[in-house]
């Protein structure tokens, strides 16, 4: 079932064209990747989703993007709403200044008018849970967030994003400044969560994409040139430049 | 934009078509020391296969050296992939020519028990379908490839006709022709078996080069 769809979607940034004409279809509970070369969009297309582009000034939209059938470009559309069911990971992890507990319990005090010091209790447990912290954290939740190594940072933000139970999480370069064992802990984790979310990663590390999506777009000056299955991108590609950038030969 | 590992993949390349060659020179052989009853020929093509062997073990970790440094994808890894492969046939191939050449060891010094007709003919399929496995290969060339896989049921008549012959004619009419007839229909049977390999390669080549699945699915052929 398609998670996110997007009918010809164009998106400029003053006089410069950064997407065009981006048709596409991401499917639920499924890790899609899009990879390409710097400057082609992809962190573009992924702030699409959440409509963080709209912080940026002289941004302009057309098209469509459809979540569950609802065009979110919308001028209507509850941005609140919106991005409490899509969340975005960064590529630097960063957590507020607070303790661990305050900061899973943060994005839902703000959603939530009252709520009882037992129901954060159980957020915070199982947020944690689903991001395999629970064991190790569950000791130190007043200490300060700030104190965790990078992966249990990167870890704890995506914790808090799922407190506020979103449908889609966005990960933008998520690993890009995690080691390789870390990154494989990430990695794991975002297996785990696709059971229950539809993820769309940004990435440059076509190993990553390889390893960990079932699905694969690959963009190129503003363009979505493939997509499809992950498996059939990076063994058979159709377009000679996903060939040409899968390869190295790009460039 | 020329990669340092373009570099790599031409030598493993170049060593692959090594292997080619060499595979192609001892069936040439045994088929060779068989027609001319030649003894030497046929130890020859015996002692050469531990450089073919060598060769083979060579390739292959050149093949995962490449894979585990570079993680190739897309074109590269079904090279890499469709080399190991066209490379475990091809010894395979190797060691069918050292099986020729120990049957001819084994009726070199009996009388000859008929002329070769179907035997060399067959023989020249394989070949053949040899030549043209490697040269798709090198060409990257697909239809070259489907004509080597559309050659093999040739072969197999005509080794079916090798073994009727020597079974009816000889073997079931005289027993005591088996021990010059049974040499003969082997070597029917492992030039069947080149030709298997060689589908096999031609096979490989078709997926290397579309990244088409031809292997067990003979409809995809006539796409």
């Amino acid at each position: 079932m398609a998670k996110i769809v997007t009918k010809n979607l164009n998106l400029w940034y003053g006089g410069f064209h950064a997407l065009k004409d981006i048709n596409s279809s991401f499917e639920a509970n499924r890790i899609t990747a899009i990879i390409g070369p710097s400057g082609c969009g992809k962190s573009t297309m992924l702030r699409v989703f959440n409509r963080m582009n709209d912080l940026i000034e002289g941004v302009r939209t057309n098209g469509e993007v459809l979540i569950d059938d609802t065009n979110i470009l919308n001028s209507h559309t509850d941005l609140v709403a919106l991005r409490k069911k899509v969340g975005m990971v960064f590529q630097r992890p960063n957590p507020f200044p607070l303790s661990i507990y305050e900061n899973i319990v943060f994005g839902e005090k703000i959603h939530a008018e009252r709520i009882s010091r037992d129901r954060l209790d159980e957020i915070v447990e199982k947020s944690l849970k689903d991001v395999l912290l629970w064991d190790e954290l569950k000791d130190r939740l007043n200490a300060p967030a700030l104190r965790l190594s990078l992966e249990q940072k990167q870890r704890l933000c995506i914790a808090r994003l799922i407190a506020v139970k979103p449908d889609l999480l966005l990960m933008d370069e998520p690993c890009s400044t995690l080691d390789p064992q870390a990154t494989a802990k990430v990695e794991e984790l975002m297996r785990e969560l696709k059971n229950k979310y539809t993820i769309i990663i940004v990435t440059h590390n076509m190993q990553q994409a390889a390893r960990v999506s079932d699905d694969t777009g690959f963009m190129l000056l503003g363009e979505l040139i493939e997509f499809g299955n992950t498996d059939t991108i990076f063994t058979t590609p159709k377009d000679k430049r996903t060939e040409d950038y899968i390869t190295g030969k790009y460039g | 934009m020329e990669r340092h590992f373009d570099e790599e993949l031409k030598t493993l390349y170049k060593d692959i078509l090594k292997m080619g060659i060499m595979t192609q020179e001892a069936i040439y052989k045994s088929i060779e020391a068989l027609k001319n009853r030649d003894k030497q020929g046929a130890k020859q093509v015996i002692d050469t296969d531990d450089k073919i062997d060598e060769l083979e073990l060579v390739i292959d970790e050149k093949c995962i050296d490449l894979i585990a440094r570079h993680q190739p994808m897309a074109g590269d890894l079904r090279f890499i992939t469709t080399g190991m492969k066209i490379n475990a046939e091809l010894e395979r191939i190797a060691d069918l020519a050292v099986d020729i050449s120990q049957r001819v060891l084994e009726i070199v010094d009996k009388p000859i028990l008929k002329p070769l007709i179907d035997i060399p003919k067959l023989s020249v399929i394989a070949q053949n379908m040899v030549r043209d496995a490697i040269d798709a290969f090198v060409k990257k060339d697909v239809e070259l490839a489907k004509k080597v896989v559309l050659s093999d049921s040739e072969a197999d008549k005509l080794r079916n006709l090798v073994q009727n012959e020597l079974i009816n004619d000889y073997m079931a009419k005289d027993s005591g022709t088996a021990p010059r007839a049974v040499p003969l229909l082997l070597i029917a049977r492992h030039l069947e078996r080149i030709c298997d390999h060689t589908t096999n390669i031609a096979e490989d080549v078709i997926y290397m080069v579309e990244g088409k699945v031809i292997k067990h699915h003979p409809e995809e052929l006539a796409q």
